[in-house]
C-alpha cells in the first residue's frame, strides 16, 4: 500500500494526474469525433454518390485498421505534415506537436468513424412521418433539424454513444506508446521503477474499471432523462 | 509518395501477416470455448457461479487489451511461485501470453455474444425438441446450438475483425506482426504514409474476407 502513497514516497499522485490525463485526453478526443461525425454522417446520407463513397471511406479504413497503427501513423506523420504545410507559408524551423493533441486526434478520428456509424443508424431510424410532418407544417429545414430530428435522435443514439465513449476511453491506453503520460505509461514507468509490474498493471486495471463503471452509471442517468416522454 | 518503398515493405510485412493470422486463429479458437463456456455459466441459476461468469466479462469488458497483455506479460513473471511450475514454459514466451490475453479477451466478448443469442431462441423450439420426447443433452447439442450459433454470426463477424485489429497489440510484448513490422519501417525509414497505406490495405482486405465470409454463413445458414 506504502506504493499508492501520495507525495514522494509512493505513486498515488502521479497515477490520480495520470488518471485525469486519460480522462482529458478521452474527452477530448471524443469531441474532436463528434465534429467528425457532424462532418461525415451527412455525407453517408446524402443522395449523391460521390459524397457517400467519401463517407463510407472513412468509417470503413478506420474501422478496419488497427488502432495502433493509425497511432503510429500521428506520431510519425503529425510532424512532418505540419511542417509541410507550415514550409509553404515560409517557416521551415522544427515543428514538434505535442503528444496530447497527437492523441487526441487520432484517438479522435477513430472514435469519430464509431460516432458516425451510431448517428447514421439513429436518423434513419427515425420514422419518416416526423421529416414529412415538419415539412408540411412548413418548418425551415434547419429548425426541423434542431427541434425534430435532434431530440429524437439523440435519444435513439445515446445508447450506442455510450459504447463509443467505452472503446474511446480504453483506446486511449494505446497513446501510452508515444509517450503521453496517462494511466498505462504511468504504470509502465512505476512497474519499472520499483520492478512490481503485476501489482501496478492491476492497479491500472482497476483504475480503468472505475472509469467506466462511474461513467456508465452517469450515461444511463442521461438515458433516462432523454427517454422521457416514451 | 515513394513508391519504391512500398513495394519493396510490401513482402515483409505479407511475411508479418502470418504471425498475425497465426495470433488471430489461435486465440478465436480458444476464446470461442472460453465463451462457450462462460455463457453457459452464465445461465446457471446458481447465484455464485453466474455472477462469477458476470465478473468475469465485466472485468475483461471494461478494461483495456494492453492492460490485460502488461499484466499476463510482464505481471505473472513476477510471481515466484509460477516461475517453478511447468506452466512457466508457455508464460515466458510472448507469443502465448498475447494469445493467452487475447483468447481471455475475445472469450469475454464472445461468451456475452453467445448468451445474448441462447436467450433469443423461441421457447417453441425448446418445447417441441420437449414434446418428441428428445432428451435435454440432445436439445442443447442439436437444436440451441445451431440456432444460436446462426443468431450470433453477424456480432460474432464484428468481433472476428475487431480482434484481428486486437492482434496489433501483440507488437507491444516484442513480437513482429504486421503492426511490429509497419511500426519498424517507419522508425527506420521516416515514411509513415507509404507504410500505412501497405499495412492498412493488408489489414482492409482481411477485412473484407471476414465479412464476406460471414455474409456468406449468414446466407447459409439463414433457416427462416
Amino acid at each position: 500500500m506504502e506504493l499508492l502513497a501520495f507525495g514522494k514516497t509512493g505513486w498515488g499522485d502521479e497515477l490520480f494526474y495520470a488518471t485525469l490525463m486519460t480522462l482529458a485526453v478521452s474527452v477530448t478526443a471524443m469531441i474532436i469525433g463528434f465534429l467528425f461525425a457532424l462532418i461525415f454522417t451527412p455525407l453517408k446520407l446524402s443522395k449523391y454518390k460521390t459524397l457517400n463513397l467519401i463517407g463510407n471511406f472513412y468509417t470503413t479504413v478506420i474501422r478496419g485498421v488497427p488502432e495502433l497503427l493509425v497511432i503510429y501513423l500521428f506520431f510519425f506523420g503529425g510532424s512532418g505534415a505540419i511542417m509541410f504545410v507550415a514550409s509553404m507559408f515560409g517557416y521551415f524551423e522544427y515543428i514538434e506537436i505535442n503528444a496530447f493533441i497527437t492523441g487526441s486526434f487520432a484517438i479522435g478520428i477513430i472514435s469519430g468513424a464509431y460516432s458516425t456509424e451510431v448517428f447514421r443508424g439513429a436518423i434513419q431510424s427515425i420514422d419518416k412521418g416526423q421529416f414529412e410532418a415538419s415539412k408540411v407544417l412548413g418548418i425551415k429545414k434547419h429548425i426541423q433539424f434542431y427541434k425534430v430530428i435532434l431530440p429524437q435522435m439523440l435519444r435513439l443514439a445515446i445508447p450506442n454513444l455510450s459504447n463509443v465513449w467505452q472503446i474511446t476511453l480504453k483506446d486511449t491506453s494505446l497513446i501510452s506508446v508515444t509517450g503521453l503520460v496517462e494511466i498505462m505509461r504511468q504504470s509502465y514507468i512505476a512497474a519499472g521503477s520499483t520492478r512490481d509490474p503485476l501489482f501496478f498493471y492491476s492497479f491500472a486495471a482497476v483504475l480503468y474499471l472505475l472509469l467506466t463503471y462511474l461513467s456508465m452509471k452517469l450515461i444511463n442517468r442521461l438515458e433516462v432523462k432523454y427517454s422521457r416522454g416514451y | 509518395m515513394d513508391f519504391e518503398l512500398m513495394i519493396t515493405s510490401f513482402p515483409k510485412l505479407l511475411n508479418a501477416t502470418v504471425i498475425t493470422l497465426k495470433l488471430l486463429s489461435a486465440s478465436l479458437f480458444f476464446g470461442l470455448f472460453i465463451g462457450l463456456l462462460f455463457a453457459i455459466l452464465r445461465m446457471n441459476k446458481n447465484p455464485i457461479i453466474n455472477k462469477f461468469a458476470y465478473g468475469y466479462s465485466y472485468i475483461f469488458r471494461g478494461t483495456p487489451l494492453l492492460v490485460q497483455i502488461f499484466i499476463i506479460y510482464f505481471g505473472l513473471g513476477q510471481i515466484e511461485y509460477l516461475r517453478s511450475t511447468a506452466l512457466w514454459v508457455i508464460l515466458k514466451e510472448p507469443y502465448w501470453c498475447a494469445i493467452i490475453a487475447f483468447a481471455l479477451n475475445t472469450g469475454a466478448y464472445t461468451s456475452e455474444i453467445l448468451r445474448s443469442a441462447f436467450q433469443t431462441i423461441k421457447p417453441g423450439f425448446i418445447e417441441a425438441g420437449k414434446s418428441l420426447g428428445i432428451s435435454n443433452k440432445i436439445i442443447f447439442y442439436k437444436i440451441q446450438i445451431p440456432i444460436a450459433i446462426r443468431q450470433s454470426l453477424p456480432a460474432y463477424g464484428n468481433e472476428i475483425i475487431l480482434m484481428l485489429k486486437g492482434t496489433s497489440l501483440a507488437s507491444t510484448v516484442t513480437l513482429m506482426d504486421l503492426t511490429g513490422v509497419a511500426k519498424y519501417i517507419i522508425s527506420t525509414t521516416f515514411k509513415p504514409i507509404e507504410v500505412f497505406v501497405v499495412a492498412g490495405g493488408i489489414y482492409l482486405f482481411m477485412t473484407f474476407i471476414v465479412h464476406s465470409l460471414i455474409k456468406y454463413l449468414e446466407k447459409k445458414y439463414n433457416y427462416q
